[in-house]
């Protein structure tokens, strides 16, 4: 069985009753249409979809920058009035109103016309974006469902399968088709390109760009171009719905890797052309997978996994930086209280902090509301840094422990003299909002500290005995 | 009974009651989204119950309402605290992450229901968007006194005590808990701090969103609740400044858009021989073009009131300066100016209108041909402008410290308000002298 006649058998799917067991695909096949042998039909629509899955890539970026993504909902939902329109008029005019040409015209028009809406809406009402954005999504989709159901009623209007732009059905994508989405998603990667420089100025600092002299408003225009471009492109393939999918995932997840606009492009543009790879080809092996789904449930898998495990924005790195901001804090305050119970019991042996060190780290943890699991970890800290060591329960402070219960404490002192030196915080006031910088001066910030509280005549003693 | 009667009871009756009642409950709930400018959970919520709806379906088996109710309201809920993780966790704009959530789910839901077209159940998806309010029939009782027989009831469609049901329970939603919605939609930060957590509070919005979305889907299908949940809301919105009013107002639009809309679909292509159009979609075109009225027509906010606001303001500043012109004129000695004159000091394309307007109101004679002078009640005015813009001026620089040259502009725009600041001054910044009109306004 050729994978051509899998294409077909998709697409047929709902009327056989035959075909409700298959089999998986060999390696064989596996690799003819990634390889792009598995025919010229299976060929032309990966080739579609993955030029289609770049250009909504880099596009994406921009629209998600400029803080956009939903404008792209809008935009597409309103092309559906235009597909009937055009479909409408080209029959009655006596032309082929299933012509592909004609009827990603009509897409375009309404969509630009939808994203006019949304402009208009914001300038003269009072309504904000997403009610804007709702109002044109909604209201165009309806006239596009009104006139879906007078196109029915035409002699010819229910062999159109315009209702398929709704949800896409790529394996009736002909080699014209995918030839024009190519040439669409070309020129867009291509503007993109040429035009990177003035859309990164323009996403990240508009007001900038104006007063530097740059055309905004055109700069914005061509943006919103490239979006209606690779929309209309999409239409075919993956359905209205999904290609928001399209442009919205891969930057998404793609702006998890890297901070840099160069990257977010490169990286996004290559997540959506391997989804569109892949999805395509998912689908041309396996019969009732549609390649829109398939291709939108790739990219949210990676952006799924991009959320979780990147190595900077990720969940988990984040989750890793805050626990172990949380850990080396709460060593900090052992080792400080140990530290000052130290020079307590050298000064004065009567003082009431010199009381039974055994229970100094359950002491901390209840005064501090740590969770169970902290006493475990800070316990481990202190040992793996050589900072203390614990002797029959009690704390033996190491030199390098010892030094820093004195740094904190010192800091501690420091930034409250500052406070209350110079923000003229009241003294009863500093010590919350101290326990929290003390653990993050830098060496810089103790120099100037010092520096600028001996100017004042502030007092602050080696050992950190301050005021 | 009627046949033409009989034919509205069994065709067209419930539909129009199925079509309202999930107008009015979406735009009772629309309310609050578009006030908290979530008016796109709408959105999301309505694509995404997709794949409940099919899982639901494929667990269950069966078509009937419950399973798919459960499951779709699920998902709805999964959709909203999925939207607030990725936001947070993620740290993503809000309006991508409600884009990716709700895509990826549509992606899967529509995975989904090819999946379950394997297995010989038709779930058609586009019934999920525009809905099938024409199947909605009625074999009503055939004499007017039947109608006292529960039998007759138990027959409507199960779809229009379901939405029944759901609006009454946003009815009760919004009666009850106003107060604490409305303070949360104005200022969630106050909303919690006074005891009432506006993120529950937020919760509990959305889940009643999930569920109005779920009951209208089978009936309306989920293009009309998007709209309904966002287009009467801001179209009240735009008509009034009272929430009260706003929800009002809201519940009539959207019973409007629910019955034009019926008629719409249905009279108006008859009318031309044409066959009905798909009803869901002309009540969105329908609330699409009340939307359009109100913003055009509204008294407070609508374009025509803004424009003829904006004409009737330009008038009068047209008018003022004509009058400040004439009075300062009149100050250094020329009691009737010449037009020549005038067109040096007041802009020549307001000066006409404004001339006319004077000479109405019997603010200024034209004493000689092509000369005007001010009357009397026309020197009260003027002088009174020419001593506001002066005591403007000498406020600016006496308190504001700006320089006396960089102060003209400024007053030129203050002096057409009501407000004059403190009086005193006896000479303006440039040495010219305060008029003194006491009795005047």
């Amino acid at each position: 069985m050729s994978v051509g006649d899998h294409t077909s058998a998709n697409v047929g799917a709902r009327t056989t009753l035959t075909d409700v067991g298959y089999g998986w695909p060999g390696w064989a096949e596996v690799l003819e249409v990634l390889l792009f042998r598995g025919g010229f039909n299976t060929s032309v629509v990966v080739t579609g979809t993955t030029l289609l899955g770049l250009a909504a890539g880099v596009v994406g970026v921009f629209a998600l920058l400029r803080k956009r993504a939903l404008m792209s909902d809008a935009l597409s939902h309103a092309t559906l009035p235009g597909i009937a329109l055009a479909f409408l008029l080209a029959t009655v005019l006596g032309f082929d109103g299933r012509s592909l040409p004609v009827l990603l015209a009509g897409a375009a028009a309404t969509g630009v016309l939808g994203v006019l809406t949304v402009q208009l809406i914001l300038r003269h009402t009072r309504l904000r974006e997403d009610a804007a954005i709702g109002i044109v999504l909604s209201v165009y989709f309806g006239v596009g469902v009104v006139l879906l159901s007078v196109v029915q009623q035409r002699p010819a209007g229910n062999a159109a399968g315009l209702s398929h732009f709704i949800y896409g059905q790529t394996a009736a994508m002909r080699a014209g088709d995918a030839w024009l989405m190519a040439g669409l998603a070309a020129v867009a990667v291509a503007s993109a390109a040429l035009l990177l420089k003035e859309f990164a100025l323009v996403c990240f600092n508009d007001a900038f760009a104006a007063v530097d002299g740059w055309p905004v408003s055109k700069v914005d225009l061509a943006m919103m171009a490239l979006v209606v471009l690779v929309t209309v492109a999409g239409l075919q393939a993956v359905g209205l719905i999904l290609v928001v999918a399209m442009l919205i995932v891969p930057p998404v997840a793609a702006r998890f890797w890297t901070d840099r606009l160069g990257w977010l492009v490169v990286l996004s543009g290559g997540l959506g052309a391997l989804c569109g790879y892949l999805g395509a080809a998912v689908s041309a092996l396996l019969p009732r997978y549609p390649a829109g789904a398939v291709i939108v449930l790739g990219a949210g898998v990676v952006f799924v996994l991009s959320m979780l495990f990147a190595p900077k924005r990720g969940v988990f790195a984040v989750l890793v930086r805050r626990v172990g901001l949380r850990v080396r804090i709460a060593t900090d305050h052992v080792l400080e209280t140990a530290h000052l119970q130290e020079q307590e019991l050298l000064r004065d042996d009567e003082s009431p902090h010199s009381g039974d060190p055994t229970n100094l780290l359950t002491e901390v943890a209840a005064e501090r509301r740590w969770p169970w699991w902290m006493p475990h970890v800070v316990r481990w800290r202190l040992r793996w840094r050589d900072e203390g060591r614990w002797v029959r329960g009690a704390l033996n402070l190491k030199p390098a422990g010892r030094r820093r219960g004195a740094q904190v404490f010192r800091n501690h002192r420091l930034w409250e003299q500052y406070l209350v030196s110079y923000a003229d915080i009241a003294p009863s006031h500093v010590d919350w909002s101290v326990d929290q910088v003390e653990h993050v001066l830098t060496p810089v910030l103790v120099e100037e500290l010092e520096a600028a509280l001996a100017e004042r005549g502030v007092p602050v003693n080696a050992e950190g005995g301050g005021a | 009974m009627n046949p033409a009667v009989h034919q509205f009871l069994s065709l067209d009756l419930w539909p129009i009651v199925a079509g309202t009642l999930a107008a009015v409950t979406c735009g009772l709930l629309g309310n609050f989204l578009v006030l908290r400018r979530q008016s796109l959970m709408g959105d999301a919520i309505s694509h995404a119950v997709l794949p409940g709806l099919v899982i639901a379906f494929l667990l269950a088996g069966t078509r009937s309402a419950w399973p798919m109710f459960v499951g779709a309201a699920l998902a709805g809920v999964a959709t909203v605290v999925l939207v607030e993780v990725v936001r947070k966790l993620g740290r993503v704009e809000p309006g991508a992450a409600m884009g990716v959530v709700f895509s990826v789910l549509f992606a899967l839901g529509v995975l989904l229901l090819e999946q379950a077209a394997a297995r010989h159940v038709d779930l058609d998806a586009d019934c999920v968007l525009h809905g099938q309010l024409e199947t909605l029939f009625w074999f009503p009782p055939s004499e007017w006194g039947a109608f006292w027989d529960w039998l007759s009831w138990s027959a409507v469609p199960r779809q229009v005590w379901t939405l029944l049901v759901m609006a009454a329970l946003a009815s009760v939603l919004v009666t009850l808990l106003f107060k604490e919605l409305r303070v949360a939609a104005f200022d969630p930060a106050l909303a919690t701090s006074q005891g009432f957590h506006a993120g529950v509070l937020h919760y509990v919005l959305m889940v009643f969103v999930a569920a109005a979305t779920v009951a209208s889907f089978e009936a309306v299908g989920s293009i009309l609740v998007i709209a309904m949940l966002i287009v009467p809301a801001a179209a009240a919105r735009l008509l009034t400044d009272r929430l009260g009013t706003q929800i009002g107002l809201s519940v009539v639009v959207a019973v409007l858009c629910g019955t034009g809309g019926y008629a719409s679909a249905t009279a108006l292509p008859a009318a031309w021989g044409g066959g009905a159009v798909n009803a869901a979609g002309a009540m969105t075109v329908v609330s699409g073009a009340l939307l359009l009225g109100a913003v055009m027509l509204s008294p407070s906010h609508g374009v025509f009131a803004k424009a003829v606001r904006r004409r009737r303001l330009s008038r009068r500043v047209a008018l003022d300066d004509l009058l400040a012109a004439l009075y300062r004129l009149w100050e250094q000695g020329q009691e009737t100016v010449t037009r020549p004159t005038l067109a040096a000091f007041v802009p020549a394309s307001t000066v006409g209108r404004a001339e006319s307007d004077a000479l109405r109101h019997a603010l200024i004679t034209t004493s000689a041909p092509d000369a005007v002078a001010l009357t009397d009640e026309g020197m009260r005015r003027g002088a009174a402008l020419v001593r506001r813009h002066r005591l403007w001026e000498t406020y600016l620089v006496d308190r504001t410290e700006q320089r006396p040259d960089h102060v003209h502009d400024t007053a030129e725009r203050f002096e057409h308000f009501g407000v004059e600041p403190p009086a005193g001054p006896r000479v303006d910044p440039h040495g010219r002298p305060i008029p003194d009109v006491s009795a005047s306004d």
